[in-house]
């Protein structure tokens, strides 16, 4: 099972920090489970024009192959100006229409102010639905004052985390089987 | 619809074209040489010829897996190697190629067949060649518009008066060499939309249009939107031909039509396009209503009847050969097409 944590954003550290430990609790939990992660800060993506994901080069086709070919996504992302980050927009205007067809999706969404716990609610999941994802309704939001010195300190965060990494992993082997079943069921 | 070379008496027109792909089979792992598929492509168009078929196109995509870039030099080889069958592009790209040279190909084209070449023009679904042939992928729509006038205007004047922003002016051109019949079919190629076949309509051009899967009903809607905008432009869409377009594929039962097929179209979609075909639409392309026309022989008859009753279209091209099909199985297609398929669509709906 291919997990690929997207963080959706190229500046800042909290998403960072928060999708490591989503890493790592991932591997932790299932040693089947290849994880890999994608900070948007490390790669040079070009704006989307509307062409086909295979017709990308360099990091903007390897970061587009990667979500394509996953079979499930974390994404964490920071909240800006009551929205989702440009890059993160960009990473789904890059992929077709319903990219996320067949890939379950969990998010992670950081903050400087509680008031924007509902962002990702109407901000992100919408785009999520569009493009055919199955999400892991129950998003982590996590706060500025969660964070003390680069580390997350509210043990309740730790332990959303841990559940959003077993309810990936528990959803991504349900559909698939589900999937399986379904398919075989047709007879060719 | 003379002007088209299409005589509605005859009934519906079956056809068969090929995007010229280059795929491994899926289910032997294996790809045979361009230089062979090239050849099976010439051979396949043969075969149609000789089975009555009355149609063959290549199409031209520049991006791997494909061998038919030059497509028009695929139907140079064609024309000569066929007798009655009429041959065409699936699509030319228009955009990043200049008229007068696409004229001239395919006049030559047009004589060395006898009268027999047809031009299908169309945008590009993908835009790697925008790159590749040095045009700017920002005037994809004023590139289209602009050429595919003039393509229509070197079609029409024999002297060819002209000015435009992507190429340089003619003054008192001659293109040469002329068509057979001074004129060649020309159809504008429309991806399935409706504000897609609207633009065919407006300019009162005859309609390519290509369709996936789904219902045929919604494919309806788009023949009505081609059909009520040439009408609001003043042409009259009785005169106006439309062609559908999408995926054939004939065995003895649905369910072996299907197991055959649908691994090639899957596999070779994620390698063309970077996604598969979904395998529940896919099963929907058993029904009766659906517009794939995968299963037995009889169930591909009542379909295009089914479809023809629908649209009132004048010419139906099937591709059977995508992602690899062995050629073996594409021939045995032909041969069912030629002695069950293509008698009993005519024998219903040729006027008597």
């Amino acid at each position: 099972m291919k997990i690929v944590g997207l963080v959706g954003t190229i500046v800042g550290h909290k998403t960072r920090i928060a999708m490591d430990y989503m890493l790592t609790t991932l591997r932790e939990k299932d040693p089947n489970v290849d994880a890999s992660l994608i900070d948007l800060a490390e790669y040079n993506i070009r704006f989307s024009d509307g062409r086909n994901y295979l017709e990308y080069d360099g990091d903007t086709q390897f970061v587009a192959k990667s979500l394509m070919d996953a079979d499930a996504i974390i994404i964490g992302t920071p909240v800006f100006q009551a929205s989702i980050p440009a890059p993160l927009k960009n990473i789904f205007d890059l992929l077709p229409v319903n990219a996320f067809q067949d890939k379950i999706i969990g998010m992670i969404v950081t903050a400087g102010s509680p008031k924007h716990y509902l962002i990702a609610e109407q901000q992100l999941k919408p785009i999520l639905a569009y493009m055919k994802a199955q999400m892991v309704q129950s998003y982590v939001f996590i706060e500025e004052k969660d964070f003390y010195q680069k580390a997350m300190i509210n043990e309740d965060i730790l332990f959303r985390i841990s559940r959003l990494a077993e309810d990936t992993v528990v959803l991504t082997k349900t559909y698939a089987a589900i999937r399986e079943e379904q398919e075989k069921a047709y007879g060719f | 619809m003379r002007k088209y070379r299409i005589d509605s008496s005859k009934g519906l027109e079956f056809g068969i074209y090929t995007l010229g792909d280059h795929l491994p089979d899926p289910v032997t792992g294996e790809r045979i040489s361009a230089e062979q598929r090239i050849h099976e492509i010439i051979e396949y168009a043969k075969l149609a010829d000789q089975a009555g078929i009355d149609f063959f196109s290549v199409g031209e995509s520049h991006q791997d897996y494909f061998a038919t870039q030059a497509h028009a030099v695929v139907l140079g080889a064609i024309a000569q190697a066929t007798k009655k069958i009429k041959i065409g592009s699936s699509s030319t790209i228009i955009s990043t190629s200049d008229p007068v040279r696409v004229y001239e190909n395919f006049a030559t084209i047009d004589l060395i067949s006898g009268g027999r070449a047809e031009i299908i023009a169309g945008r590009a679904s993908r835009i790697g060649l925008f790159d590749l042939l040095g045009y700017n992928l920002r005037d994809y729509e004023e590139l289209f518009e602009e050429k595919f006038d003039l393509l229509l205007k070197i079609n029409e004047e024999e002297i060819v008066n002209w000015k435009g922003n992507f190429r340089a002016p003619l003054t008192n051109a001659k293109i040469l060499p002329r068509p057979k019949n001074g004129s060649l079919p020309i159809w504008r190629a429309v991806g399935g939309t409706a504000a897609s076949a609207m633009k065919a309509g407006y300019a009162g051009v005859p309609m390519f249009m290509a369709h996936l899967g789904g219902p045929a009903a919604i494919f309806k809607r788009t023949i009505d939107a081609y059909r009520e905008s040439a009408q609001a432009s003043g042409f009259n869409p009785a005169e106006l031909p439309v062609t559908t377009a999408g995926f054939f594929y004939t065995a003895e039962s649905t369910q072996q039509a299907l197991r055959e097929l649908y691994p090639r179209i899957n596999e070779g979609m994620k390698k063309t396009n970077g996604q598969g075909f979904s395998k529940q639409l896919f099963a929907q392309g058993a029904d009766p209503h659906s517009i794939i026309n995968v299963g037995s022989p009889q169930q591909i008859i009542e379909k295009i009847l089914y479809q023809y009753e629908l649209f009132g279209h004048q010419r139906y091209i099937a591709q059977i050969d995508f992602g690899g099909m062995p050629f073996d199985k594409v021939m045995k297609n032909v041969e069912v097409i030629g002695t069950e398929i293509v008698p009993a669509i005519k024998k219903y709906t040729a006027k008597k």
